[in-house]
């Protein structure tokens, strides 16, 4: 699959994922957010500029658990939660917060 | 039978132990077996990691593979912490044999002598080697 971004063609695999997880940038993750129903939001945008900088630093995206516990100690418990973190991403932080951020699938996400 | 019981009432924590014995590249075993390892951290038991033999260079620091074209996984390694996996031990023969020391590793270890590893090895319940 292909998607059209500011002319250019970007591959996602059969879920929605990109392909070159290089092809990302912030129009990208705008045209990935639109596929999911998602207007983002500055909250959004926390979470994927928190995911995009945990990849970079450990080559993987977290599973929802880790991730739930490390949002929670950089931006404070209010948002290190379940329910806030679901509310943002309804079909689950983990695969698509990921998605949006331009991540692989997280390892062991079903 | 009264395993499977327990485990229904999220009673029973098993020890486990993940046993990696192989370099981190040319084969995908050391790759696997990191990705194993994160998904049992989702259920709970009390996981640990042995690196033995040829195994001991997946800790070690400054990786490159751009020359054998693998994606440089070492940095995940690091991630365990986060995934609350802190009990990592490293044979101490196998290192010095490679002609490493601790501080060539890029994630705090225990190192230990065959003995004492073998020792933690008939501790747990559940021994996987990669």
């Amino acid at each position: 699959m292909a998607m059209d971004v500011n002319g250019v063609s970007i591959e996602t695999d059969e879920e929605g994922f990109l392909v070159n997880l290089s092809d990302w940038n912030p129009d990208v993750a705008l045209e990935l957010a639109k596929g999911e129903s998602i207007e983002l939001t500055e909250q959004h945008w926390e979470v994927i500029n928190f995911l995009r900088e945990y990849y970079d630093e450990y080559q993987i995206a977290p599973a929802v658990r880790v991730l739930t516990k490390a949002i929670g100690k950089k931006l404070g418990p209010d948002k290190g939660n379940s329910k806030y973190l679901y509310d943002l991403f309804p079909y689950g932080p983990g695969k698509q917060a990921c998605k949006i951020a331009g991540l692989p699938k997280p390892t062991g996400c079903i | 039978m009264s395993d499977e019981m327990d485990f229904e009432e999220g009673g029973t924590v098993k020890k486990f132990m993940f046993v990696n014995r192989k370099a981190p590249y040319g084969t995908i075993y050391a790759l696997e077996g990191l990705e194993v390892v994160l998904i049992s951290a989702a259920f709970d038991q009390d996981v640990s990691l042995a690196f033995v033999d040829d195994g001991v260079f997946q800790l070690v620091k400054g990786q490159k593979t751009d020359g054998v074209e693998m994606k440089n996984f070492s940095p995940t390694y690091r991630a365990l912490e986060g995934y609350d996996i802190e009990k990592l031990y490293v044979d101490r023969e196998s290192l010095e044999a490679r002609g490493l020391t601790e501080d060539d590793l890029l994630v705090d270890v225990q190192v230990m002598s065959a003995a004492e590893m073998g020792d933690m090895m008939a501790q747990q319940d559940v021994l996987i080697s990669f």
